[in-house]
């Protein structure tokens, strides 16, 4: 393969599209109100500079001695200064050098940004890296340090301070080419390029500027708002621009002595510096978070119009097989979980009704999306705004959730609920102290002082075998292995006396062997103080182990509810296709492994019919039009589908073996 | 760390001690460079710098006799090495212009300077802080709109205005229309509040956006999310679980922009008056005073790498993480 087919075709059939996108995504900047304020005042700026001097350098220059040192009159606006000139024409006038020095200097800025930043990739590795590390110290130095040390070797002088800004200025553009080209030297097509054995500085030419082009043209424009202004401070400290010439750091200068009496004279071209200042700022933020915002602009049409009213219909709701028991420990009847979207509110769960009694283990399984995290995090009143929470009933230990305020059930859900998130490596603070982050459980609720909490989190860290508690507890997370970490999470817990403890995935981020050890944690605890359980995992191996009974969701509803026991007989076909998808011993390895096809449903999309409709071997006209309810069968256990219990000819896994017992 | 005896081994794997010797490696190489682009300088000016200096009318011979005081007639690397021990000595030269030593000058301004630095610095700290993180907890989740549009535009327009523009405008309003303040010089508690202030509200507004965004990061953290699992009250889940982290990425960010307010008060000390090395700075630029010039340098520099090397330190003590993160 030569390098020219590698090369050109990438370059040929990227560059048309990305040139489109950047038109695109910078006409959509201007339509803003930021972008096109930004964009009207740095247009102004722009034509200022081209011709004011042309209309009015004879105003500006005009000398007339009798009217020295005037303030503001309806003859001069802005006053006149020791030679009688009128200084607002002088600022006018003055936009011309300001705007020409600071793109000149940013130029240069540019120019050497670009050669630092690029080194590494065409030096190769040692010389590369010296490059960076130069940088690296230059760019802790501020840049006006930086154009002071440039302005002494470079001279006073209009050209000297032009350098010494263009220089200074140069460090942080070089860090950030250098990031830049970095990232995008790791891409597949680069090194495809580099494969095919194009040079190092056609790679650079071809491939990789190209896709930096944008950010860094943002960065040089707000970078040209900052020479501006650093050339303002250069001429205003009488380092830059000298006598005759004149631009506003020079008029500024000049009016600041007077600025007792006539101020104009200072704050004139101060308020010049200010306005052409942010424009060049503005103007580049608005076209930086215009790039960053069409990621989000990709991800509308996800919520597209057309189930709207679909959505606005009262959710159907899981009727509820009896009144909560006396032994519940959670009594939840028609959860619904509600977030703002893009078209109007979307229900990732939609009227989930259940009841766990002390002791019991159920377990929640779904694929991603289905809606159980948002049902574990509603039961434990942690949905915060936007999201909102509505259900017939939610009473946890007899106590009603829905009613009085947090702080009400604060100590009760602070002892008794006890929550095992994920991932153990991001739920706990980095910043403290595992023993102190358990401790304060017990001195927020259980009224302990410090000392007494602390002895109590590491006999609770030995209660869930940590070893060497005492000294793990004065470790931070960090220190902690990932299983370690979770049974610390699980200790947490257990700090109060929990009646019941919601675990959402709490292996899923685990070692298998550590999977092991946790679950086993949380069996022991179960047994020894009749915890009961709620289980949240999308892997049914892991549920039917550990769980007395089943809750299956699917888009945000509960499908079937039945004992573990009983997963082999399982009505609904979406809890057969989840069983099938799930290895054993016996699983034929010459075959793929099955997988459920098409799609989860979007939340925000939900369909009228049955949701599992579209993916089902068995849907029919009914399926699609009309969604089952939720319905009891006298041994208690429920499924909503209008077909449980039948079988397709074509389903897959362990049809053959059901197919003769139909419950 | 490690209760167990302290062996030479478990001394040098301790994560403090290899931060230590990292860090401090950073801050001598910085050092070194620092030193000598400051003592470079002086040759890369193109010309003789002594004739620069002594304008051109001066007589050949009191040009000859002044390269040869300042020993710039010997070898470089002579000169470097009687550079570099003059800088561990104490001994920065003697100015061209007035004849004094420029240790004894900088000795001098420098109080002057650092009182406005590190009051503008506290003050800083202390808006931007709190302003940042109360305005994160209100506008999490999107919540009120109207404020969160309100205070990144008032930020963003005080971010952009340079601290010696923002001098100018409070010396006009504050000292020559109202009266409240004087308009220049170093006398009173009094003359300190403009000057300060006007150092101070850019970066502080920079910070406390920075801050804000951070502490909308950290409150979306799965921590902080456990916090309130373990219903705490509100006040703790902010400031006890939320806050630290959102400080840690705020001091790395504004680490920069704290030492740019180093390099600010040369501006600012020069539209009030101020009697610090800023002043000093600009004028021995402009008489071609270059002992001077490097001295000062030296100077500005070392600060900004004790501003770097501070932060770093708080990072550490504040996110033990750090510690063992390569830098």
């Amino acid at each position: 393969m030569s390098a020219s087919t590698v090369g050109d075709p990438l370059v040929q059939v990227a560059a048309p599209a990305r040139r489109s996108a950047t038109r695109a995504r910078w006409g959509a900047v201007l339509r803003t109100p930021v972008g096109a304020g930004a964009g009207l005042l740095l247009a102004a700026v722009l034509l200022l500079a081209v011709f004011a001097p042309i209309l009015w350098s004879d105003e500006a220059n005009a000398i007339d001695t009798d009217s020295a040192l005037q303030g503001a009159s309806a003859q001069h606006w802005a006053g006149t200064d020791a030679l009688g000139r009128d200084i607002f024409y002088r600022v006018l006038v003055a936009t011309r050098l300001s705007v020409e020095l600071a793109l000149a200097a940013t130029l240069i800025t540019v120019v050497i940004g670009l050669v630092l930043g690029t080194a590494p990739l065409l030096l190769g590795r040692r010389a590369g890296r010296l490059v960076t590390a130069g940088v690296n110290i230059a760019v802790a130095f501020p840049g006006l340090l930086l154009a002071l040390f440039f302005a002494v070797i470079f001279g006073v002088g209009m050209t000297g301070a032009m350098l010494a800004i263009g220089f200074a200025g140069a460090p942080v553009f070089a860090r950030l080419t250098q990031t830049l080209t970095a990232g995008v030297a790791q891409r597949d097509y680069v090194a495809a390029a580099r494969i095919a054995g194009l040079g190092r500085f056609r790679i650079l030419l071809r491939h990789v500027l190209p896709n930096v082009a944008e950010p860094l043209v943002v960065n040089a424009t707000i970078g040209a708002g900052g020479a501006l202004l650093a050339f303002a401070g250069l001429s205003f400290l009488g380092l830059g621009v000298q006598s005759p010439d004149y631009d506003w750091g020079r008029l500024l200068m000049e009016g600041l002595s007077g600025i007792y009496l006539h101020p104009e004279a200072a704050l004139a071209p101060g308020v010049a510096i200010v306005v052409a200042g942010l424009a060049f700022n503005l103007f580049g933020e608005a076209v930086a978070k215009g790039i960053g915002l069409t990621t989000t602009l990709g991800r509308l049409p996800l919520g597209r119009r057309g189930h709207g009213a679909a959505d606005d219909e009262l959710p159907a709701t899981d009727p509820s097989p009896e009144a909560g028991s006396d032994d519940a420990v959670l009594d939840v009847q028609d959860l619904t979980v509600t977030f703002p979207g893009a078209d109007g509110p979307v229900r990732p769960v939609r009227g989930v009704t259940f009841t766990i009694r002390r002791g019991e283990a159920v377990g929640v399984v779904g694929e991603s999306g289905s809606g159980k995290s948002l049902t574990a995090l509603a039961v434990g009143r942690l949905i915060e705004e936007p999201g909102r929470v509505s259900a017939a009933r939610l009473e946890f230990l007899g106590a009603d959730l829905l009613t009085g305020s947090e702080r009400a059930h604060r100590r009760l859900l602070g002892t008794s609920f006890a929550m095992v998130f994920q991932d153990p490596m991001t739920s706990f603070n980095p910043t403290r102290r595992i023993g102190r982050q358990l401790a304060e459980v017990a001195e927020e609720h259980q009224g302990m002082s410090r000392s007494e909490a602390l002895a109590r989190a590491v006999d609770r860290l030995r209660a869930v075998r940590v070893p060497a508690a005492e000294r793990r507890a004065r470790q931070y997370p960090h220190e902690f292995s990932g299983g370690m970490r979770q049974r610390a999470m699980i200790g947490m817990g257990l700090m109060g006396s929990p009646a019941l403890i919601v675990a959402d995935e709490p292996t899923t981020a685990l070692d298998v062997t550590v999977q092991r050890q946790v679950l086993d944690l949380l069996e022991a605890i179960r047994r020894e103080d009749d915890v009961a359980l709620l289980l949240i995992s999308h892997d049914v191996a892991v549920v039917r182990e550990v769980c007395d009974r089943v809750l299956v969701m699917y888009a945000g509803r509960i499908v079937e509810d039945l004992p573990t026991s009983e997963l082999g007989n399982a009505r609904h076909p979406y809890t057969r296709a989840l069983l099938a998808t799930v290895p054993d011993m016996s699983v034929d390895l010459s075959r793929p492994l099955p997988v459920i096809p098409g799609r989860p449903v979007d939340p925000a999309a939900q369909p009228v019919g049955c949701a599992y409709a579209p993916r089902c071997p068995l849907a029919s006209a009914r399926c699609i039009e009309e969604d089952p309810e939720l319905a009891t069968d006298p041994t208690g256990r429920r499924v909503a589908c209008w077909h449980a219990g039948e079988i397709a000819a074509d389903e897959p896994g362990r049809a053959p073996v059901t197919a003769g017992e139909p419950a | 760390m490690t209760t167990a005896t302290a062996t030479r081994a478990a001394w040098l794997d301790d994560p403090w001690v290899r931060f230590g010797v990292r860090r401090g490696g950073r801050l001598l190489v910085s050092l070194w460079v620092l030193i000598t682009a400051s003592f470079l300088m002086i040759h890369l000016i193109p010309g003789d710098p002594v004739r620069a200096a002594l304008g051109p009318t001066a007589p050949a011979a009191l040009v000859a006799a002044r390269r040869e005081s300042l020993g710039l007639n010997d070898p470089l690397w002579v000169q470097y090495l009687h550079y570099l021990r003059g800088v561990f000595t104490g001994d920065l030269g003697t100015s061209m212009k007035s004849q004094l030593p420029v240790a004894d000058v900088i000795g001098q301004r420098l109080p002057a300077t650092l009182e406005l630095a590190l009051l503008s610095f506290g003050v800083a700290l202390l808006l931007a802080v709190p302003i940042g993180a109360t305005m994160g907890v209100l506008t999490r989740g999107g919540r009120r709109r109207g404020a969160e549009l309100t205070f990144s535009s008032t930020s963003v327009v005080l971010g952009a205005i340079p601290e010696f523009l923002l001098g100018v405008a409070f010396v006009w309003l504050f000292a020559v229309q109202l009266g409240w303040f004087p308009v220049a010089g170093r006398s009173g508690p009094s003359s300190y509040v403009l000057p300060v202030l006007a150092l101070a509200l850019g970066p502080a507004a920079a910070l406390a956006r920075i801050m804000r965004v951070e502490m909308l990061t950290v409150l979306q953290a799965d921590h902080v999310r456990t916090a309130r699992a373990k219903r705490l009250p509100a006040a703790a889940v902010y400031f006890r679980h939320a806050l630290p982290g959102a400080l840690t990425a705020a001091i790395t960010l504004g680490g920069l922009l704290l030492s740019a307010l180093v390099a600010g008060t040369v501006l600012v000390e020069n539209v009030f008056a101020w009697p610090g090395l800023g002043g000093t700075i600009v004028s021995s630029i402009l008489d071609k005073d270059y002992p001077v010039v490097q001295g000062i340098v030296l100077v500005y520099g070392a600060g900004v790498l004790v501003v770097n090397l501070a932060v770093d330190v708080t990072l550490a003590l504040l996110d033990p993480r750090s510690v063992i993160r390569e830098s």
